[in-house]
Order: C-alpha cells, then sequence, then structure tokens
C-alpha cells in the first residue's frame, strides 16, 4: 500500500501547514481549538460532499445536482422532524439519506444505463430537484421553531471537544477511504475512469460502477442534508445554492482529475480544508468576506495550472544525450 | 493506371454526390423535433391563456430570454468544440460592474456598451489563454474563473448596488428599439421589438452562416469531432479556441450592458446561475456534448421554446422554480427519449 | 498426441449485416504455438473476443480438455484457463504495476478487503517468472511501451492460463524486445501451455509458430502444420488469389532538388536531421521503431516545433511554426494513425477531403459546394474510393476506404513534397499493394515522397534511397542498388558499427 500522501498532497499539505502557521502568527486567535474546531465544524459538509464528488469524478463523470439533492434531502427530513416530531432521530435523518439515496439512483440509472451525458443529466436533476422542494413544501419554508428539538440539537452536541457533524466526516472519509482503497469496487472505480476499455476486458462491469458512484454521491448528499438543514435551522428552496461548483473546487484543488480515473481520499480532504480554511481565516484576519470567492477562484485557478503542469506527460526521450540528462 | 494492378476500375463504381432525399430523415431532424415542441407550446399557452397571443406581451416576454440567448450562441459554439464556459454569468456581473462605474464617471450608452464589451473581452482572453496555453479543461478552468469574476465583483462592489445611469442607456433597454407600427390591415403591422431581441436575431443570423456556410465554421465542427485530426489538418485549433472563449466573453459583456440598461440598476449577484440556464438552452437546442454536432437554428428553436414555455408558465401564476422543474425534465426527456427508442427497436441478433 | 487443451466446433458470430465468423473449428495442443492468419476483417479479433469473453458466438462450441464452456464475462474465460495479451495496450496508466496485473481478480484477505501485501508478492513472483525487472508498486505510465507488454503478459500469467492468447504483440517492439518475447513464448511452450499467435508479419510467424490457421472472411480456409506450408502458400490462402507483395519498383526520371532539410533538432526527440529530395524520388526513412522518424517529420510539418534547422522548398527558405505553414508550401504529411490522427470519422466523405484547405473552396465569403463536390469527385473516383455517396461519414467506411480518403485530402492540397508514415500498417495484404503501386504512381507524376516505414521489404522494394535512423540522428545512407538487408537493419540497430 502506497503511503497515506504522495507527493503532490505533500505539497498542498505543506501550504497548507505554512498558511495556517502565517495566519496563527499573525492573528493567535486562530489557531485556538475553539476556532479550529468551529472551522472543522463549517467544513464538514464540504468534506463528505467532496468525496462523494470525487467518486463520481473518477468515472469520468461530474454531479451537479448534489447541491439540489442536499436541499431536496433537507426540507424533506425537515418536513418529516415538522409533522411526526414523534419519530426517533435516527428514522429522520435516514429520511434524508434514502431520499438523496433515490435521487442519486436516479442519475445513475439513466446515465449508466440510458448513457446520457452526466453532465447534461444532472443539469436537468439539478433544476428538477430544487422546483420538487417548492412543491413538497407547498413554496413554504421550514424555520427552527417548527423542526423538531432532537433534530436541531444533533449538529451541535460535542463529542471529545468536536461537534457531531465533524465525527461524521471523519467516519465517512474512513469508509471512502476503505472502500476506494481495500475493495475491488472502489479500485472498479479507478479502472473504470482511468481505461473504460481496458476495465472492460478486466471484466468490470462500468454500467454498475458508474451506478454506484452517482448512489453513493445521492446518499452523501442526503445526508449532508439533513445536517445543514439542522445545523442552521431552516430549510427552504435555495439553500446551497451553488453549492455544486464549491464541491467541485474542492476536488480541483486536491488534484482530482477530471478526465477521471486520478484522485484520492486524503487530497480532496485537503482540498476541502483549503477552501474551509479560507472561509473561516477571512474574518478572524479582518478581511471582508466579499474576498472569499475571489480567493478560492484564485487558488482553484492555480491548482489547476499546478496539477497541469505536473500531469504533463514528459518528452520522449529518444537522443541518447537527453536520455543521460533526465537521468542524472 | 497500369492496366496490371489489382485496383478495379475507376467507373465500376457510380457514387452518388449526396444521398437520396427521404422524408424519414429529414423528420427525424433534431430541428423538426423542436418546431414540434414550439408549436405545441403555443398551442397549449393559447388555449390556456387569452393573454399569451398579444404582440406586447410576447415582445415583453422576450425581454426574459434575450441577454441569456445572445450568450447562447457563443456557448454553442464553444460546446461544440468540446469546451464550455461557466464563468459567463460571472463574466455579466463583472461587466455590469464596469458599466456602474462607467455611468458615474459620465460615459454615454455608446461608451457603456464599449465598457461592458470590453470587460467581456478580456475575461474572455484570460480564459481562452489558460484553457489554450496550459492545456486544462475549460469546465474546470471557468468554474475557477467563475470565482474570481465575480469574487472581484464583489471585493470591490461588497453590498452595494450601481443605479445611475444616463436615460439614453436605461431607454436602450426598457423601452422597444422597434415600435409597434399598424398598417390599418389587422394582420399586417410591424410588430415592437426590444433591442434586445433584436441583437440576438441578428446574431444568431451572423453566428448561423458562420458557423454552416464558411471556413471556419467547418473547420469548428472538424475540431469538435477530432481535435488531433483538426490539427494535422492544418487547422489552427488552439486559435479558433481562444478567439471562441473572446467571443463568449464579449457576448457575456454586451449582455451585462443590455442587462444593467434594463433593470437600471446592478448588485454583485447580478444573473448568479445563469450559465446552468444557458447551458440548458445549447443542449436542448441539440449541441452534442460530446462535441461535433449541433446546429444555430437548433439553439435559436430551443431559446423560444423555452422562453416561451417560461413566459406561459408564468401567465398562470406558476412559480419559477416550478418551471424549472419542467425544463430540467424537458431536457432529460429529449434527450433520453430517442435512447430509450433506440434500445426498444435495435435488438442486436444473437 | 496429447488431448487439445481448447477446440473450437463451428464456431459462428453475427453482427446485423455482418458475418463476422463462420464456422470455424480449430484445436489447440499442449506445448505449441498455434498462428492465425488472414487479412484485416477475416475474423481473427473475432474469435480473440469469443475466446476472451468480449462477445458471444451466435453458434457454435467451446470446449476446455473436452469440457463444454459458455463464456459471458472475461472472468468466465479467465476461470476456463484463456486469457489474452491484446492488440492496444488495454492498461491503466495511473495504477500500479500490480494492481494492472490484478485488475478484476485482486487477492482478498478477511471481509473480502483486497489485501495489498499478498497482491504485490504474487506480482513480483510473475514478473520474476518472466525475468522483468519491474518493480510492483511503480505506476504504469514510468514504463516503457515494452516493459508494459511484460506487464501483460505478467496478467496473462496471473490467471494460471492453460492458453495465452497473443493478438500482434510485436506491433510495437524493437527487434531486441521481439527476440525477448520470443523468449517467453518458448517457455510457454515448454511448460506446456497453448499459445495462439495472431500476426500480420509472416518471418515471425515462421520462426515460433507450431502450426496455423487461416482465415479468409470469416472462415477457415486452411490449416495444418507450419512446416508445411510455404510464404506464397499461405498469402495465396489469405487472400484467395497469388499476389506480389511488393510491387516492382517503376522508372521514374528524378528531377532537380525539390526539398532540402538541413540540420533539423529538437531537444529530446531528433538532431541533425539533413536531406535533400528531389523531384519524382521515394526517400525511405528507416528505422527501429521509436528512431524519432515520426518525430523528425512531425517536426519538418509543424506539429511539434523544431529547434534548430532550415527547411528549403523549390529554393525558398521556409518558416514553418504550425501544419497551415507546411500545407501553404506544398509539404504534406500522411499521419501513422489514421482513426486519432487523419480521418473525421463522424464527418462526411467531402468534408474530409476538403478539410486541409478549404480555402481554396471559398467563392466570395462562403464555401462553395459545387466546387467542393468537383475536387471531391476527382480525387475519390481516382483511389477508387468505394462509397454509397460522397456525403456519407467515414465511420460507415472500411479501414482501406478511409485511408483512401485521407490521402485524398493530402492530395486535395496539391503538395510537392507528401510525407508517408507507416501507410501501410494495419493494412492487409491485398490493401498492401494498391497502396504500394500507388505510391510508385504518385512520384511518377513528379512528387517527392518521403516513407517512414519500418518494414524491410517495402522499404527496399519502394525507395530510391533510404536513410536510416537510430535514436534520434541519421546514422546511414543507402543508394538503390548499393543497399543490403543486413547492411541497412545492421546500421539501424547499431550492430554493424559494433562489428567493424
Amino acid at each position: 500500500m502506497k503511503g497515506l500522501f504522495n507527493y503532490r498532497e505533500l505539497i498542498l499539505a505543506s501550504i497548507l501547514l505554512v498558511g495556517i502557521a502565517a495566519i496563527g502568527a499573525y492573528q493567535p486567535a486562530f489557531l485556538r481549538w475553539g476556532n479550529i474546531s468551529d472551522m472543522l465544524t463549517e467544513t464538514s459538509v464540504l468534506f463528505m460532499m467532496a468525496l462523494a464528488q470525487m467518486v463520481v469524478i473518477l468515472t469520468r463523470g461530474i454531479d451537479l445536482s448534489v447541491a439540489a439533492n442536499l436541499a431536496l434531502s433537507g426540507m424533506l427530513a425537515a418536513l418529516v422532524s415538522q409533522y411526526y416530531p414523534e419519530i426517533p432521530l435516527v428514522l429522520m435523518i435516514l429520511t434524508g439519506v434514502v431520499c438523496g439515496l433515490i435521487l442519486g439512483l436516479f442519475n445513475g440509472l439513466l446515465i449508466a444505463f440510458l448513457g446520457i451525458p452526466p453532465i447534461v443529466m444532472t443539469l436537468g436533476t439539478l433544476a428538477i430537484f430544487r422546483g420538487l422542494i417548492i412543491i413538497i413544501a407547498g413554496g413554504d419554508q421550514v424555520n427552527a421553531s417548527e423542526m423538531g428539538a432532537a433534530f436541531q440539537a444533533f449538529p451541535k452536541q460535542i463529542f471529545l471537544g468536536l461537534a457531531s457533524p465533524v465525527w461524521i466526516a471523519i467516519a465517512v472519509s474512513l469508509l471512502f477511504w476503505i472502500f476506494l482503497n481495500y475493495t475491488r469496487a472502489g479500485r472498479g472505480l479507478y479502472a473504470v475512469g482511468g481505461n473504460p476499455v481496458a476495465a472492460r476486458y478486466c471484466g468490470i462491469d462500468q454500467r454498475r460502477q458508474e451506478l454506484l458512484a452517482y448512489v453513493i454521491s445521492g446518499a452523501v448528499a442526503g445526508l449532508c442534508g439533513y445536517l445543514w438543514v439542522a445545523r442552521y435551522g431552516v430549510a427552504y428552496s435555495e439553500i446551497a445554492s451553488g453549492y455544486e461548483l464549491t464541491v467541485i473546487a474542492a476536488c480541483v484543488i486536491g488534484g482530482v482529475s477530471i478526465g477521471g480515473g486520478v484522485g484520492s481520499v486524503a487530497g480532496t480532504l485537503l482540498g476541502a480544508l483549503f477552501l474551509g480554511i479560507v472561509m473561516t481565516a477571512l474574518p478572524v484576519l479582518q478581511i471582508s468576506p466579499f474576498w472569499q470567492m475571489a480567493i478560492s477562484g484564485a487558488v482553484i485557478l492555480a491548482a489547476v495550472v499546478i496539477n497541469a503542469r505536473a500531469e504533463r506527460r514528459p518528452d520522449k526521450l529518444i537522443l541518447p544525450e537527453a536520455r543521460r540528462l533526465r537521468r542524472v | 493506371m497500369n492496366m496490371d494492378t489489382p485496383v478495379p476500375p475507376v467507373d465500376r463504381y457510380i457514387v452518388l454526390d449526396a444521398p437520396p432525399r427521404r422524408l424519414r430523415d429529414v423528420l427525424l431532424r433534431w430541428e423538426v423535433i423542436l418546431v414540434i415542441l414550439l408549436v405545441a407550446t403555443i398551442v397549449v399557452n393559447t388555449i390556456v391563456s387569452p393573454y399569451f397571443l398579444d404582440v406586447f406581451n410576447l415582445a415583453d416576454a422576450t425581454f426574459n430570454f434575450s441577454e441569456k440567448a445572445i450568450i447562447a450562441l457563443a456557448m454553442a459554439l464553444l460546446i461544440l468544440v468540446r469546451e464550455i464556459d461557466l464563468s459567463v454569468a460571472a463574466i455579466v456581473a463583472l461587466a455590469a460592474m464596469g458599466i456602474g462605474y462607467a455611468a458615474e464617471a459620465g460615459f454615454g450608452p455608446v461608451g457603456l456598451f464599449a465598457t461592458g464589451i470590453g470587460i467581456g473581452l478580456l475575461c474572455g482572453a484570460f480564459n481562452g489563454m489558460l484553457v489554450t496555453w496550459f492545456s486544462l479543461p475549460s469546465i474546470v478552468v471557468t468554474i475557477g474563473t467563475m470565482s474570481l469574476f465575480r469574487g472581484i465583483t464583489q471585493v470591490i462592489l461588497g453590498d452595494q448596488a450601481k443605479t445611475k445611469y444616463p436615460q439614453e442607456f436605461l431607454d436602450l433597454g426598457q423601452s422597444y428599439f422597434i415600435k409597434m407600427k399598424e398598417t390599418g390591415i389587422s394582420w399586417l403591422f410591424v410588430p415592437p421589438v426590444p433591442l434586445s431581441f433584436l441583437i440576438f436575431l441578428v446574431l444568431a443570423v451572423l453566428f448561423g452562416l458562420v458557423l454552416h456556410k464558411t471556413a471556419v465554421g467547418r473547420q469548428l465542427f472538424a475540431i469538435g469531432s477530432n481535435p488531433v485530426a483538426a490539427r494535422f489538418s492544418g487547422i489552427p485549433v488552439d486559435k479558433l479556441r481562444f478567439l471562441l472563449f473572446v467571443v463568449s466573453g464579449m457576448l457575456s459583456g454586451l449582455a451585462g450592458a443590455l442587462l444593467t440598461a434594463r433593470l437600471g440598476s446592478m448588485r454583485s449577484n447580478i444573473g448568479v446561475g445563469w450559465e446552468l440556464d444557458i447551458v440548458t438552452m445549447v443542449i436542448l437546442g441539440g449541441v452534442s456534448i460530446a462535441g461535433g454536432v449541433g446546429s444555430i437554428l437548433g439553439v435559436v428553436l430551443a431559446v423560444l421554446v423555452l422562453g416561451l414555455v417560461t413566459f406561459g408558465m408564468s401567465l398562470n401564476n406558476i412559480p419559477g422554480q416550478v418551471v424549472s422543474v419542467y425544463i430540467g425534465a424537458l431536457l432529460i426527456a429529449v434527450i433520453a427519449i430517442p435512447r430509450i427508442l433506440d434500445k426498444v427497436r435495435v435488438r442486436p441478433i444473437r | 498426441m496429447s488431448q487439445p487443451i481448447l477446440t473450437l466446433s463451428g464456431l459462428s458470430k453475427s453482427f446485423p449485416g455482418v458475418r463476422a465468423l463462420h464456422d470455424v473449428s480449430l484445436s489447440l495442443r499442449p506445448g505449441s504455438v498455434t498462428a492465425i492468419l488472414g487479412e484485416n476483417g477475416a475474423g481473427k479479433s473475432t474469435i480473440v473476443k469469443v475466446l476472451t469473453g468480449i462477445y458471444r458466438p451466435s453458434d457454435g462450441e467451446i470446449r476446455v480438455r473436452g469440457e463444454l464452456k459458455s463464456f459471458s464475462s472475461p472472468r468466465d474465460a479467465w476461470a476456463a484457463g484463456i486469457a489474452a495479451i491484446h492488440q492496444e495496450t488495454v492498461m491503466f496508466d495511473e495504477l500500479s504495476v500490480a494492481e494492472n496485473i490484478f485488475m478484476g481478480h485482486m487477492p482478498t484477505g478477511p471481509a473480502r478487503f483486497v489485501d495489498w501485501s499478498e497482491m504485490h508478492a504474487r506480482a513480483a513472483a510473475l514478473l520474476k517468472r518472466i525475468d522483468a525487472a519491474i518493480p510492483p508498486e511503480f505506476k504504469l505510465k514510468r514504463l516503457s511501451v515494452a516493459q508494459k507488454h511484460l506487464v501483460e503478459i505478467a496478467r496473462a500469467l496471473s490467471h494460471e492460463a492453460q492458453v495465452v492468447i497473443m493478438d500482434e504483440p510485436t506491433a510495437a517492439l524493437s527487434a531486441n524486445e521481439i527476440d525477448d518475447l520470443f523468449r517467453i513464448v518458448a517457455q510457454l511452450k515448454a511448460e506446456g501451455r497453448a499459445v495462439l499467435f495472431i500476426s500480420h508479419k509472416f518471418d515471425e510467424i515462421f520462426r515460433i509458430a507450431d502450426d496455423f490457421v487461416c482465415l479468409r472472411d470469416g472462415e477457415k480456409v486452411g490449416e495444418g502444420a507450419i512446416a508445411s506450408v510455404t510464404e506464397p502458400q499461405l498469402v495465396r490462402m489469405m487472400v484467395g488469389r497469388p499476389v506480389d507483395q511488393v510491387f516492382p519498383k517503376r522508372d521514374v526520371a528524378i528531377g532537380d532538388v525539390v526539398l532540402s532539410v538541413a540540420g533539423l533538432s529538437n531537444a529530446t526527440e531528433y538532431a541533425d536531421v539533413s536531406f535533400d529530395l528531389r523531384k519524382g524520388e521515394i526517400l525511405g526513412l528507416y528505422g527501429l521503431v521509436g528512431a524519432g522518424r515520426t518525430e523528425a517529420m512531425q517536426g519538418l510539418f509543424g506539429i511539434t516545433p523544431k529547434t534548430r534547422g532550415t527547411v528549403t522548398l523549390e529554393g525558398r527558405r521556409l518558416s514553418i511554426g504550425a501544419p497551415s505553414d507546411a500545407i501553404t508550401a506544398g509539404i504534406s504529411y500522411v499521419p501513422e494513425d489514421r482513426q486519432e490522427q487523419g480521418a473525421i470519422v463522424s464527418l462526411g466523405i467531402r468534408e474530409n477531403v476538403t478539410l486541409a484547405n478549404l480555402s481554396k473552396y471559398i467563392r466570395g465569403l462562403f464555401l462553395s459546394r459545387t466546387s467542393e463536390q468537383a475536387e471531391t469527385r476527382r480525387l475519390g473516383k481516382r483511389l477508387a474510393v468505394k462509397a454509397a455517396n460522397w456525403e456519407q461519414k467515414l465511420a460507415e467506411l472500411s479501414g482501406g476506404n478511409q485511408q483512401k480518403v485521407v490521402i485524398a485530402k493530402w492530395l486535395a492540397t496539391r503538395p510537392k513534397v507528401i510525407v508517408l508514415d507507416e501507410p501501410t500498417k494495419g493494412i492487409d495484404v491485398g490493401s498492401k499493394a494498391a497502396v504500394h503501386d500507388f505510391i510508385g504512381e504518385l512520384a511518377s507524376e513528379g512528387l517527392a515522397v518521403v516513407l517512414i516505414t519500418s518494414e524491410l521489404p517495402e522499404v527496399m522494394g519502394l525507395a530510391d534511397r533510404v536513410l536510416v535512423m537510430k535514436e534520434g540522428r541519421v546514422v546511414d545512407a543507402f543508394k538503390r542498388g548499393q543497399w543490403s538487408a543486413e547492411a541497412i537493419v545492421g546500421a539501424a540497430t547499431g550492430a554493424a558499427k559494433e562489428a567493424a
């Protein structure tokens, strides 16, 4: 098994460490545990969503409907909490997860079995999911006062210094790591994205792998839907609007190749962490939050340029002198 | 040729210049499907609402989609060559902000339009440079520049709005460019046409001619079908790609100017989410996301279908987000239905 | 004789409108190499795909050691002891060597988790068996083409396959690497496995095979021991008529120097490539695969930037920064990879033919369809392109006809110099002869031709002069009549220099 980090991820990790140290030197408050813990809580949804998106991108796909899925699943969970406050919390969370899973299944079935291009399919379902929120909620929003107490309290509970969403994110990340590195299906995702023809020759069913990726993506979006709605205490049609692009950005910064077959759990987590730090560091540094978007844009561009340089195929070395030079 | 060569005699085969025209091929064209959809939209809406077939209502309806439709023309060419520009809406915002500042500095309408188009040009050149120089996937680059451009707008503008514009500029965006003229005969008249719709129509004709009748257009199809072979055929692939990003930027800047003039104010969130609406127009118009297939006529028809569906539903007080359910479903259905029919019809022989 | 490992009887496979295989029977003995011969489209690849579970046969039986088998996926074929080394290197660049070997059947431990240490150990053992010093944890993209082939062989061995199918395994290998491969084949034979060997190259077949099966149009037209046939007999069996493999060279009056290349170099691929080319002359560019011939000619054509050197065409110094400059000046380059670099299969014949010089067909502002049609008709007829109409998409044409359209595209630019990069690669014997004749015809019309080829008979049959490249440099030059096969090959491999 390879080390936890590869070379590229080490660079990203060191940039992050230097950045954190620099911010900490300027504003020691940033390094306080409370702040770090808050930052992790704030980023926990992004961690999970980015991992799920990575799984889809590994198969050469893309899932633009994740944020809409999150909003719809979150709304459904909130409605369940509003109208059936007596049922156990686990079932409410499960409502979100199952709803997300079914929506992901819908994406996956049409993409894998009808061959609809993923970008087209998920663009369509993005619009559909958002619209469905209005329809199922009758155009209203669900406010904090209407949701159950336990429903809202859970994401704010602290265990061992970290809020429950962070623990969930840690558990989900571990599951992803095991799945992607230690199961045949997980390695199959890399195979299908890396070379679909070769995967077929190895007896790997591309359609099943694709379906799996979108189902995972959907289920994670459903789980995050609950966390989002419960944490911010409101569910309406516009929550997490445009968040799909933030999620993809985290993957790109983390070194996931949009061409498929390349990406790691560690890299993606670092990419999400990077965006999380940018978002939380700005107020600490007393920089207007309006900078956030511009900075993440610049970071995405820097990341793709650097990745592209690292991934560039080396020149063919035919001349003996060129080969000697390369060896030294 | 020598007599003893094994190559068959030259005229053994009669090769026609063009395939014989068959009705089935014509009817199965994407544009025909769109025309049917368009007619169905018009018929249903006319039955449901008495206000639908009113020239002024229809003219006003074009306001809501013309700016996006202008950008869709450039997006169609980008998708045709296997690229995409998700930063268009952010360019609209950045251009609109530039126009806001230019207006405060006392620029006239021409200067304001030039400002918008100029900013768009720079943004598009930046996108094009990143995509072609570093050979990066445009979907990633333009997700990045989308954040960057809108981010810059937010940084400069904060939560302010720009609301001071010269009246001539606002008139261009808010009143009909061509006024209604009646001739006395009830069915013969010059309809009222807003500037944005007029620009869209003119540009659509222009783009259609370039794409389908000129050498550059043929080269775009070649790039979209096989970029490597296109390069080996002497086509300046990267130059054309760069140019398309510049055009996309300029048209986004133009759309930003038209939108600002229509709204009379701008904030940093102007045009949020447009990129996905525009991509929807293009894909519904039959441009293949895999590249190499598409027509401007298809895009124009898709723009009209989407515009009229939205307008018809708003006449019936259906909220915008519910409309998007229909549009999303329409998008998936038109792509999925031919594929389902294919699966049902062609059974592989074992 | 021992019992056959694998028996096919009455195997047929049809696709809508195409009969790819019809009633083919064959059997493989343990410890033998059986060559399958046939022109392109004769059904060789179909047999491979049926045997590896990619296709299901329409009719017929597959028996392994007498036991009836039916394969619905590659896994079933593996389980039956059949594994293949495929024609295209179908592998995963971004994954490790070990994963490439075991993809689809990774060893798993408790709870069905992938056992990486077991996988690495087994991969190392397999690689050692074929004397390949490749660390199993390396990413595949770090390996050379030949090393990737070794990994493919290890992959086939990982299934403990009793039947190893090799589908044109030498296409991308150099002479030394081919020797290595044949050593492994001999080892497989010695271990009592059966090898199914598919190749276009007769010298290889005579060197390695014990038996042969010849296919034509999906049917078996001959089989037997390789020792009992001669090359001309095999060729006749394949094409159904006698064909001279290489056409007699035409006598062409050679004129003045058209193209003069001096000191063409770039940083890593080729250096100091210089030559003069005359009107009506065919200049062969011979060398091993990877000697830098394609790279040098693509540098000349402006695909990859050259760093130094001058190109003079008819006395005029050219500055070529992009292919369009070369095309305008009168240089054409017909690339090696037809599907990727030559044909645009989703466009029609007319659109392909006119693509490289569209400006010629502009009347006023727009393209004139009539003038496009006229040129397409002229060239299409001259090259005897078989099609229903000139608007037909290239995807619907056969490989040979696609190649004709690609050549038509380059002739439409009215070149003075044409570079043909492996024009007969992957083309069957029958079409090869037609291409050879056509190259001679071009030269006789006064075109100057550069012919890149890795096939010695081709270069010796057609060229007036031969330049030999090795490791990015021109190492020797020969004139017609003053060469020998040994001298040319010696120069290309470096054997001659060392001997001297």
